[in-house]
């Protein structure tokens, strides 16, 4: 069935996914725009996980839980990241990273 | 058949990623974001994950997105355009991006992976849940249970550290 469609293919896609994402985070300036480019990174790399899993280990289902495990961290990550931004707008009112020189209370 | 929906769902990642990291307002690039992550969720339905695609759409889909959009629109106004950063520094980023890429992928192209088995994983519910709590050969416990305790500290820190300061 999906004999058709090698594994580089998959490949392929997570790549660019990769350096698009790392593109995002060198060139944007907004504190959640970096945070959405960081999502696309790990977007790519479970993307990967999961395509090894299905055509070089089929035996386990270890890419599997490696990319359950992945997108459990992102959640965790985004919360805390998104309680950081926000307080941090409390105190300068800005979220550019150019403007944030000190995080320290 | 599956050839036809793997290009389509490879271009709408791939077009919409770059739209993410490109748009100039701030929550458009969110949405793309949610396309992007609802096209690989697709891929995985395609290579019969099923949980693990469900998980995707409810966890990134449904809770990541929508908390970066509250987040979005907690601290921005949504009319404003973002800067863009400079020319310098966008062709400068380009150009240490697609070198990167060009190296990664023509190693993945060169690259002898072995020929698929032909075997298809066991990813059904009954083998997920009995892995996921197994102590055993490839049980996942203790991972499960510290992602649980990540969760619950990450849960802790976010609320104490977005918890408003008292009026003296």
């Amino acid at each position: 069935m999906l004999a058709e469609i090698k594994l580089e293919y998959f490949l392929i896609v997570s790549t660019i996914v990769f350096f698009t994402g790392i593109y995002g985070f060198l060139t944007r300036k907004n504190l959640i725009t970096m945070l959405m480019s960081t999502e696309l990174i790990l977007n790519s790399v479970n993307i990967n996980f999961v395509v090894f899993n299905k055509y070089l280990y089929p035996e386990n289902l270890q890419g599997q839980f490696f990319a359950l495990f992945i997108i459990a961290i992102a959640a965790t990550e985004v919360a805390v990241a998104i309680a950081i931004i926000i307080s941090l707008y409390r105190r300068i009112k800005t979220i550019d990273v150019e403007n944030v020189t000190e995080m320290k209370y | 058949m599956e050839q036809i929906i793997f290009l389509i769902l490879s271009v709408i990642i791939i077009v919409f990623s770059v739209l993410t990291v490109t748009s100039r307002k701030i929550l458009r690039a969110a949405v793309y974001l949610l396309f992007v992550l609802i096209g690989s969720a697709g891929l995985f339905f395609m290579l019969n994950f099923n949980f693990l695609a469900a998980v995707q759409l409810t966890v990134y889909a449904g809770g990541i997105i929508v908390l970066i959009i509250f987040s979005i629109m907690l601290t921005s106004q949504l009319n404003d355009k973002l800067e863009s950063a400079g020319l310098k520094k966008s062709v400068f980023s380009l150009i240490a991006v697609s070198a990167g890429a060009i190296i990664c992928l023509s190693v993945i192209m060169n690259y002898n992976f072995p020929k698929a088995s032909g075997l298809q994983p066991d990813s059904s519910m009954r083998n997920i849940g009995l892995q996921l709590l197994g102590y055993k050969e490839n049980g996942y416990v203790l991972p499960f249970e510290v992602i649980s305790i990540l969760l619950l500290a990450s849960m802790v820190g976010s609320i104490i550290i977005a918890r408003r300061e008292k009026v003296k």
